[in-house]
Formats: structure tokens, C-alpha cells, sequence
């Protein structure tokens, strides 16, 4: 194996398309030296990217927020401004692992890694974040629901990567919230994990929700008849049963020890029911 | 695979070291640089014994490759006593926060990262914290009782740290 830890975007590049064996980008880490020493990944390349400038700074695009790649979760919650606009975006990041974990741990690498149950993914999806790939094919910009399409399987094509996820800027009256289930207080793997977001107008009426599922499908599910049944409205008990009802629709998890199928189904409308009231209550600070 | 030559700044001391590209930062420590305070407990990031701090930030040297560290500040818990023993340290004798002792180094790294953050913790926030260390030994609560202690004192200004 060859370790480079290139200072360009180009560098990069160059160095992981011209690999003929498996190369890896690197950001934290917390995922990919765990499957190299269980084996399950053996890497003829790996390409650290931290020390690619751009990689490691929080900077403000228009109103919203562009997050490089290597940014850790910790990092996020540090920022003076963006936890008090994408409060959902920083629990669901310091919710990964431990606080040494969460020291390493990035957005990118969570949703590059494409665990079914990543925490950070449904609130990425939630707020409608963006990712910018760079390749040999130069840049583009997809949505972070686009990067994950299967079991540990990612959308990126040889010799991509990511270099930042940018989250928009907030309308007036906005705010998020994450929420995951874990059969213990800290350090766990979700069971069910859910990330919302939601706009609503001075007299409390939503105007624009987005709700997103971890844990309860091999990737990623964002509900839009949930968010249908709670646009419009000022979250009234109709308006939440409706919500969960299509989150309990939306779901087709796995049966294992840390959750039954219908445990699951059940969760993810109770939680979803809590995360939108959280962030309904936040949108109106 | 060729070996890799680094050069970083260890408790403050410039050091030099040849690594394996796969080689961890752990290995790196225990078994090039005989640096062996700092514990392997899982390898895999989820008992905390090999806690150090990379650039100010705590870690788990089981999880960062040993050619990471090029240029960077690296600080173990070799580095934590002066010519006296640190007040955690102090605190943890006196309250006796361990047993085997394995866990030790790794609690003692962490909470020194936490009160150089906040030296006015709650119980919640030190034990949140901490949640990714374990001790098999203690039961936790004297190792949290000797982290708010030495949170007081440091707040009362009785030692520096
Ligand atoms: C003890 C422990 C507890 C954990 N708890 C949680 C938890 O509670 N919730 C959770 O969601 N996860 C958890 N994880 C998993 C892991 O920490 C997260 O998935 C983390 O966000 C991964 O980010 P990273 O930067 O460390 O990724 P890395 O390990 O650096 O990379 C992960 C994968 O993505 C690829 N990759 C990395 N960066 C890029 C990039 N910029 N562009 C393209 N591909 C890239 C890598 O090649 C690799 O395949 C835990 C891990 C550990 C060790
Ligand atoms: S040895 Fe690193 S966390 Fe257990
Ligand atoms: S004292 Fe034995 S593991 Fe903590």
C-alpha cells in the first residue's frame, strides 16, 4: 500500500484515476482504518486529502455554508454561527461515535462510506445539501441524496472526490433537527435515525418541510408525503399522524437483533413526530 | 511496501520516525518510539485507551495512520506530568479512579482535552465526554468525581495546569 497526502485538488486526482488497484480517499478516517484492519477493504493507494486547503475550512457562500470535506464533526459544533442555523446538521454530527470519533469523523466520509445507518446522511438530505465531486471530469455539484446508492456503495466514479458539501442559505423562520433511536445513551449504531427541516411563516404555518429516514432502507429515504402532510399546517395532531403514518409507509428495514421489522416501522413515525416538533419549535426562535 | 520518514513534534519534542504506510499512529508510538503509556484496548476506536491529542484535538491513535502525523503536534500521556504529577492526575490517586489501570492514560488525556475546553463541566457534559472510554474496573463514578473535583480546583485557581 502507498499513503500521499497531496496539497492540490489536481494532486489528488491524478493520484487516485491513476491507480490500477483500489485507491481510497481519506478524510477521518473512523470508517476506513476500522474495515482495513478487519480486512474488509485492503487499498493498494491511500490519498489523504487533509491537507488539501480547501478541504479543511467552514466558509460562507452567499447565506449559506460550504463545508470542506475534511472538516470534522467536532469542527461543526466549534463554528460560531452554523449551529444556531443548522442545529439538526451538528447534533446528527456530534451523535458519530465518541467525542474522540467525532474529533476525526466527517460529513463527507459518512456519506461517501454510504452506511445504511449514517447519522449525518438524513440530515444532510433534510437540508437539502449539496456535494461538490471533483474528478478528471472536473467539478460538479449533486445532491447528497445522489452520493449514496447502495449498502457500503457510493455514485462516485474512479478517480472522484469529494471536496465540500455546502448546505443553503435559511429562509427566515427555518430551522432542523435530527433524532436517532440507539438501545443506549451513546455509542451505538442507529436503529432508526431520522433529520427534518422545516420553514414555517410568522403566524406558526408550515410552508416547507423536508423529512429523510435512516436505518430503515439500504440508503437513504426522504418522505415527501410527509412533507405533504404537514405543509399547510401548524402541526395539529391530524397533521402528525398523517406525518407518521407516511414516515411507517416509507420504511422497509431489516429484521436483526437491534430492532424488529414493525419496532422500526413504529420508531421512525414516533420519531418523526418529535424531530419536526423540535425543529418547528427552533424555526420559531 | 516502503517505509515512510516523518517528522513531528512529540509532548514537544522534535522526533523522527520511519512507518509503514498502514502503520497506526498506536503502533507507531508503542512499538517504534516506546512511548507505551498510551494503551490498545480495540483498535477499532471504541474504548478510548489510546487517546492523544493531534494539533490540540483529542483522537484515538488506534484511528489516525502513523504518516498522518507529518508536521503535526502530537501530545501522550508522557506528556501529561511536569516534574510534579498533573491534577487529574493527583485527583485520580486520591479518589482511586482506577484499578487495573489500562484505562487510565486514555480517561486522563481526555479529560485534560475536556477542561482545557470547559473547566466548568456538569456531570452530564463530563460524562458525555467521556462515553468513549471504558473501564471494565471502576464503575465510572469515581473517575467522574475526580474530574469535577480537579474542575473546581482549576476554578478556584489552586494549581495551574
Ligand atoms: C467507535 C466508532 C463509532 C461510530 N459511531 C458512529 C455513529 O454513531 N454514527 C455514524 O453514522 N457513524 C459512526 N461511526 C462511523 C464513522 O465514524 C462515520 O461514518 C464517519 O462519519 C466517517 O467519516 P470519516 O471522515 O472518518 O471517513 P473515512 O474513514 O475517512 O472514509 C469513509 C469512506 O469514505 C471514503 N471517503 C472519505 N472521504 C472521502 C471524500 N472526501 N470523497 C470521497 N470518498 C471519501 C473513504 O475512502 C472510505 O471508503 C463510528 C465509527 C467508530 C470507529
Ligand atoms: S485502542 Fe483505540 S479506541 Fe480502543
Ligand atoms: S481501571 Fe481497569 S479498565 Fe479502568
Amino acid at each position: 500500500m502507498r499513503f500521499e497526502a497531496p496539497e492540490t485538488i489536481e494532486a489528488a486526482v491524478a493520484l487516485l484515476a491513476g491507480e490500477k488497484g483500489i485507491a481510497r480517499p481519506l478524510s477521518g478516517g473512523t470508517d476506513l482504518l476500522v474495515q482495513m484492519r478487519s480486512g474488509r477493504v485492503e487499498p493498494d493507494l491511500i490519498v489523504d486529502i487533509k491537507r488539501i486547503a480547501s478541504t479543511r475550512t467552514i466558509t460562507r457562500e452567499g447565506g449559506g455554508y460550504r463545508i470542506g470535506a475534511a472538516v470534522s464533526g467536532e469542527e461543526l459544533g466549534e463554528h460560531p454561527t452554523l449551529p444556531q442555523d443548522w442545529p439538526g446538521i451538528v447534533e446528527a454530527a456530534h451523535l458519530v461515535g465518541s467525542t474522540q470519533v467525532a474529533g476525526r469523523a466527517t460529513l463527507a466520509g459518512n456519506l461517501c462510506n454510504a452506511s445504511p445507518a449514517a447519522d449525518t446522511v438524513p440530515a444532510m438530505v433534510a437540508a437539502g445539501a449539496t456535494v461538490r465531486v471533483v474528478g478528471p471530469d472536473g467539478t460538479r455539484d449533486v445532491k447528497a441524496s445522489a452520493i449514496p446508492v447502495g449498502v457500503g456503495k457510493n455514485s462516485l466514479e474512479p478517480g472522484e472526490f469529494v471536496e465540500s458539501i455546502f448546505l443553503p442559505e435559511r429562509a427566515a423562520g427555518s430551522s432542523d433537527a435530527y433524532l436517532r433511536f440507539i438501545p443506549r445513551t451513546e455509542m451505538d449504531i442507529a436503529v432508526v435515525g431520522v433529520g427534518v427541516s422545516v420553514t414555517r411563516d410568522p403566524d406558526g404555518t408550515v410552508t416547507d418541510a423536508r423529512v429523510a429516514l435512516g436505518a430503515v432502507a439500504p440508503t437513504v429515504v426522504r418522505v415527501e408525503d410527509a412533507e405533504d402532510a404537514i405543509t399547510g399546517t401548524k402541526l395539529d395532531d391530524d397533521a402528525l399522524a398523517k406525518l407518521a403514518a407516511a414516515c411507517e409507509a416509507a420504511c422497509s428495514p431489516i429484521d436483526d437483533k437491534r430492532g424488529t421489522v414493525a419496532f422500526r416501522t413504529e420508531v421512525a413515525g414516533v420519531l418523526a413526530k418529535r424531530a419536526i416538533q423540535t425543529a418547528y419549535e427552533r424555526a420559531a426562535q | 511496501m516502503s517505509a515512510l520518514h516523518i517528522s513531528a513534534s512529540i509532548n514537544g519534542d522534535p522526533t523522527e520516525f520511519l512507518c509503514e504506510p498502514d502503520e497506526t499512529l498506536l503502533d507507531v508510538l508503542r512499538d517504534r518510539l516506546n512511548l507505551t503509556g498510551t494503551k490498545e484496548g480495540c483498535g477499532t476506536g471504541d474504548c478510548g485507551a489510546c487517546s492523544v491529542t493531534v494539533d490540540g484535538r483529542l483522537v484515538c491513535a488506534c484511528l489516525v495512520l502513523g504518516a498522518e502525523a507529518q508536521g503535526r503536534n502530537i501530545e501522550t500521556i508522557e506528556g501529561l506530568a511536569g516534574d510534579e504529577l498533573h491534577p487529574l492526575q493527583k485527583k485520580f490517586l486520591e479518589h482511586a479512579a482506577l484499578q487495573c489501570g489500562i484505562c487510565t492514560p486514555g480517561f486522563l488525556v481526555a479529560a485534560k482535552s475536556l477542561l482545557e475546553k470547559n473547566n466548568n463541566p456538569t456531570e452530564e457534559e463530563v460524562r458525555y465526554w467521556l462515553a468513549g472510554n471504558l473501564c471494565r474496573c471502576t464503575g465510572y463514578d469515581k473517575i467522574i468525581r475526580a474530574v469535577m473535583e480537579t474542575a473546581e480546583d482549576m476554578r478556584r485557581g489552586n494549581h495551574a495546569t
